[in-house]
C-alpha cells in the first residue's frame, strides 16, 4: 500500500501541445481510485505515465514518498492490467501467471504456491495448462488480473480492463475486482471510459476531458453535484438534461423557451443573468398529480418512449435537443401525447455560462437520500 | 430402383460443385504448373534413366546407371560436399546476421527508415549485377579487400582463386546478397508481436536479453521458421553467384550441384547424368525439408 501522488503532470507528445495538462490529485493508499472521461481524453496516456512507460513532459509523480520521474517502470514496485491484456500467446496460464517471478527469481516453491494461491482465488486452477487463445475473454481477464495480483505490488494499474467484455461478464468482473482490491488492499488506479464502471467500483472518481481535470471526488457526490456542464452530461444514464435560459427580471423567471420558464425565488435574484445553462436529472423531473398548482405544471409533447423493465424514460424537445425524463414503473405513455410535469426549482443546477462553472447545486437532493433509519 | 439411381447420379454431380468450382479457380496455376514445373521434373526424371544424343533426347535406356555412375564419381561427391558445406557457411551465419540487424531496425529511434532502407536493399539488386561488383572487391590487385588487407599489412588473399578460400569468398557474397530478404522477413515478423508484451515485460522488471529469449524469439520463430526453409532452398539451387565469380573452380571447389548440372547438361552435353543429379538434389532438398518441418514445427509457437 503505498500512495501515489501526482503534482502539476503535463503531458505533450509533439512538444507542441499538452495531451495532459497540469494535473495534481493524490491517490490514497489503499484507495481505489478511477479515472473516466471520453476516449482520447488522455486516460491511458495519464496511467502509462504513472507506469513509466511514457515519459512525463513536465511536473512531479510520486509514488510513497519518492519523486520516481526518472525511475525505469521495474524500479516503480507496481503491477498493471492492460486493455488488450497482453498475455503471452506462446506461454500457459501457469507460464504467464509466473512470468513475473520468474524475472524477480522467487524460488520455485514460493512461486508455486503463490500460482496456486492466485489460481484458486479466480478460479483459474483448471486452466493452468492451457494456452491463452483456448480460453475464453472472461477467463483470459482473470489470467490478466492473475498476473497482476501475483505480483503483490502495492500498487496496480488498470487500463479499461473489462471494455472487451459482454455486459453481464462486465458486471460480475466489477464486483470480482472489487473485492479482490478489498482483500488485498491494494492501491488501484482503475481507467475507464464508462461511467457505470467509475460509479459502482470507485472509491473516489477523477473525470478527465481533453486533458485537464473537470472533478476529483465520491461518485455520489459528483453525480449530485457535477462541477461543470460536461460532468453533468457525461455522470448519469441518462443524463442530465442541459440547456441555456435567459434570466427576465420582470417575471423573477429564467426563460428556457417560449412556453416553459421556471420561477426564481426571491432570494435568488441573482441568478437572472443574461445567459444561463440551466441542467435537472431525468428522474428529478416529476409526474404533476391532482395536487399540483395549475401555475406550476408545464405541458410537454412526448417523442420518443422506452420501457427498460420496471423504469420507463421519454423524451420530449426542449431548445435544440431534446430533455429526457425517468420514471420507474411502467408508464402507458404514447408518442405524441400531452404529459403534465412539475419541475421543482429545487432540483435545478444553474451553470456560470462563461466560466462553465456550478453556480447553484439541487438543494433537494436530501428527498432521494435514504439512511439506515427507513430500515425497520 | 431406377429413381434412386438417377437421384444418386444427380447428387454426385451436385455435391462435386464445390470441387469443379475449386478446379476453375485453379485452373490457370494449374496450367502454368504444368508447363514450367511438372512437365519438366517429370521430363528429368524420365531423362535420368536415359543417355541422350547432343539435342538432349533420350537415345539408350539404362535403368539406373547414371545414379550407381554418380555415386561412384568423385567429382559429384566433391560437388555434394561443397554444396554441403556452402549451405553450412551462409545459412545460419546470413540468418543470424539479419535477425541482429532486424533487432537493432526495429527499435524506435529517429531515422531509423533510413537503416531500415539501406539494411533491405540487397533485395533490389540482382544476383548479376552485385557478382560483378563483389569481382572487383575479390580482385587480387585492385579489390578492396586486398587493398584493406595492405594497409593493415596483412598477408595478401588470392580470394576467388585459392582453393582454401573460394568457397568462403563465395558464401560471403551470398550472405550479403540475401541479408537484405531475410532482413526484411524478420523485421515484418518483429514488427507484427504486440508491443505491449514488452511493456507488460518491463513492468516486471525483464531485460533485454530475458525480453528477447522469453518473448521475441518464441513470438518470431514461425517467421524463423520460414526464412530458414527459404534460405536453405535458395542456398541448395545457388547459381549465378558462381557463375559469375568463379565458374566452380578453382579444382572444383566451388562447383555448387546446380553448377555441376549446369556443366554437365549444357557443357558436357550429357542430359542424363545431369538429370540424374538433378533428381538427387531434389530428393536432398525434399529429406532436408521434411525433416525441418518434423524437427522445427514442435518448436514453432502459432498464434
Ligand atoms: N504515442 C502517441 N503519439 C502521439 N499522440 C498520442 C500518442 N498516444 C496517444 N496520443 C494522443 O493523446 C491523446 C490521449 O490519448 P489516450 O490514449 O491517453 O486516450 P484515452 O483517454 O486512453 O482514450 P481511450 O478511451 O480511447 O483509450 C489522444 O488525442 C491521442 O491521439
Ligand atoms: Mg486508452
Amino acid at each position: 500500500m503505498k500512495k501515489v501522488e501526482l503534482i502539476d503532470i503535463s503531458k505533450s507528445y509533439d512538444k507542441q501541445s499538452n495531451v495532459i495538462s497540469n494535473i495534481n490529485v493524490t491517490i490514497e493508499p489503499g484507495e481505489f481510485f478511477v479515472l473516466v472521461g471520453p476516449s482520447g481524453c488522455g486516460k491511458s496516456t495519464m496511467l502509462r505515465m504513472i507506469a513509466g512507460l511514457e515519459e512525463i513532459t513536465d511536473g512531479v509523480l510520486k509514488i510513497g514518498e519518492k519523486e520516481v520521474n526518472d525511475l525505469p517502470p521495474s524500479k516503480r514496485d507496481l503491477s498493471m492490467v492492460f486493455q488488450n491484456y497482453a498475455l503471452y500467446p506462446h506461454l500457459t496460464v501457469k507460464e504467464n501467471i509466473q512470468f513475473g517471478l520468474h524475472v524477480k527469481k522467487i524460488p520455485k516453491k514460493d512461486r508455486m504456491i503463490r500460482t496456486s494461491d492466485v489460481a484458486e482465488m479466480l478460479g483459474l486452477t483448471d486452466y493452468l495448462k492451457r494456452k491463452p487463445r483456448e480460453l475464453s475473454g472472461g477467463q483470459r481477464q482473470r489470467v490478466a488480473l492473475a498476473r497482476a495480483i501475483v505480483n503483490e505490488a502495492p500498487i496496480c494499474l488498470m487500463d479499461e480492463p473489462l471494455s472487451n467484455l459482454d455486459a453481464k461478464l462486465r458486471a460480475h468482473m466489477r464486483s470480482e475486482i472489487r473485492q479482490i482490491q478489498r482483500r488485498l488492499g491494494i492501491t488501484m488506479i482503475y481507467v475507464t471510459h464508462d461511467q457505470i464502471e467509475a460509479m459502482t467500483m470507485g472509491d473516489r472518481i477523477m473525470i478527465l476531458h481533453e486533458g485537464s481535470i473537470q472533478q476529483i471526488g465520491n461518485p455520489i457526490d459528483v453525480y449530485n453535484n457535477p462541477a461543470n456542464p460536461f460532468v453533468a452530461t457525461f455522470i448519469g444514464s441518462p443524463p442530465m438534461n442541459i440547456t441555456s435560459g435567459v434570466g427576465d427580471k420582470e417575471s423573477n423567471a429564467i426563460r428556457l423557451n417560449d412556453s416553459i420558464s421556471i420561477p426564481v425565488p426571491f432570494e435568488d435574484e441573482r441568478y437572472l443573468m443574461e445567459k444561463i445553462i440551466v441542467g435537472i436529472r431525468p428522474e428529478h423531473i416529476k409526474a404533476a398529480t391532482k395536487e399540483s398548482k395549475e401555475a406550476e405544471k408545464i405541458l410537454v409533447e412526448v417523442v420518443n418512449v422506452e420501457i427498460l423493465g420496471n423504469e420507463t424514460v421519454f423524451s420530449f424537445l426542449m431548445g435544440e435537443g431534446s430533455w429526457q425524463v425517468k420514471w420507474s414503473g411502467q408508464w402507458q405513455i404514447e408518442v405524441g401525447d400531452k404529459i403534465p410535469l412539475i419541475m421543482n426549482y429545487e432540483s435545478f443546477c444553474f451553470f456560470d455560462s462563461e466560466k462553465k462553472e456550478i453556480i447553484k447545486k439541487p438543494s433537494d437532493v436530501e428527498n432521494h437520500v435514504f439512511g439506515k433509519e427507513v430500515f425497520v | 430402383m431406377m429413381v434412386s439411381q438417377t437421384k444418386a447420379k444427380k447428387s454426385v454431380w451436385k455435391r462435386s460443385l464445390d470441387a469443379r468450382t475449386a478446379l476453375l479457380y485453379l485452373l490457370p496455376s494449374i496450367l502454368l504448373f504444368s508447363v514450367f514445373v511438372f512437365y519438366p521434373m517429370f521430363r528429368t526424371i524420365y531423362l535420368s534413366f536415359f543417355l541422350t544424343d547432343q539435342n538432349g533426347n533420350a537415345a539408350l535406356f539404362v535403368g539406373l546407371e547414371n545414379y550407381t555412375y554418380l555415386l561412384e564419381s568423385v567429382a559429384f561427391r566433391n560437388s555434394i560436399k561443397a554444396t554441403f558445406l556452402f549451405v553450412l557457411y551462409t545459412v545460419p551465419t546470413g540468418i543470424i546476421i539479419a535477425l541482429i540487424l532486424a533487432l537493432l531496425a526495429n527499435e524506435k529511434l529517429k531515422g531509423i527508415g533510413f537503416f531500415r532502407t539501406i539494411y533491405s536493399s540487397t533485395m533490389g539488386i540482382s544476383v548479376a549485377a552485385s557478382s560483378v561488383i563483389w569481382l572487383f572487391l575479390f580482385h587480387p590487385s585492385i579489390g578492396m579487400f586486398n587493398k584493406l588487407l595492405n594497409i593493415f599489412n596483412l598477408p595478401q588473399v588470392e580470394w576467388l582463386l585459392d582453393p582454401t578460400w573460394a568457397l568462403l569468398s563465395v558464401s560471403l557474397s551470398t550472405i550479403w546478397l540475401n541479408t537484405g530478404f531475410s532482413f526484411l522477413i524478420l523485421l515484418g515478423g518483429l514488427q507484427n508481436i504486440d508491443e505491449h508484451l514488452y511493456e507488460s515485460a518491463r513492468i516486471d522488471g525483464a531485460s533485454y536479453w530475458y525480453r528477447l529469449r522469453r518473448i521475441t524469439i518464441p513470438m518470431l520463430s514461425p517467421t524463423l521458421f520460414f526464412i530458414v526453409t527459404i534460405s536453405l532452398i535458395n542456398a541448395f539451387q545457388t547459381f549465378g553467384q558462381i557463375d559469375i565469380l568463379t565458374k566452380g573452380g578453382p579444382s572444383q571447389s566451388t562447383n555448387l550441384i546446380v553448377y555441376s548440372i549446369y556443366k554437365e547438361a549444357f557443357v558436357n552435353y550429357q542430359f542424363g547424368t545431369a538429370s540424374a543429379q538433378a533428381v538427387f538434389l531434389f530428393i536432398c532438398i525434399l529429406i532436408v525439408t521434411i525433416l525441418q518441418f518434423k524437427l522445427g514445427e514442435r518448436k514453432v509457437h502459432y498464434q
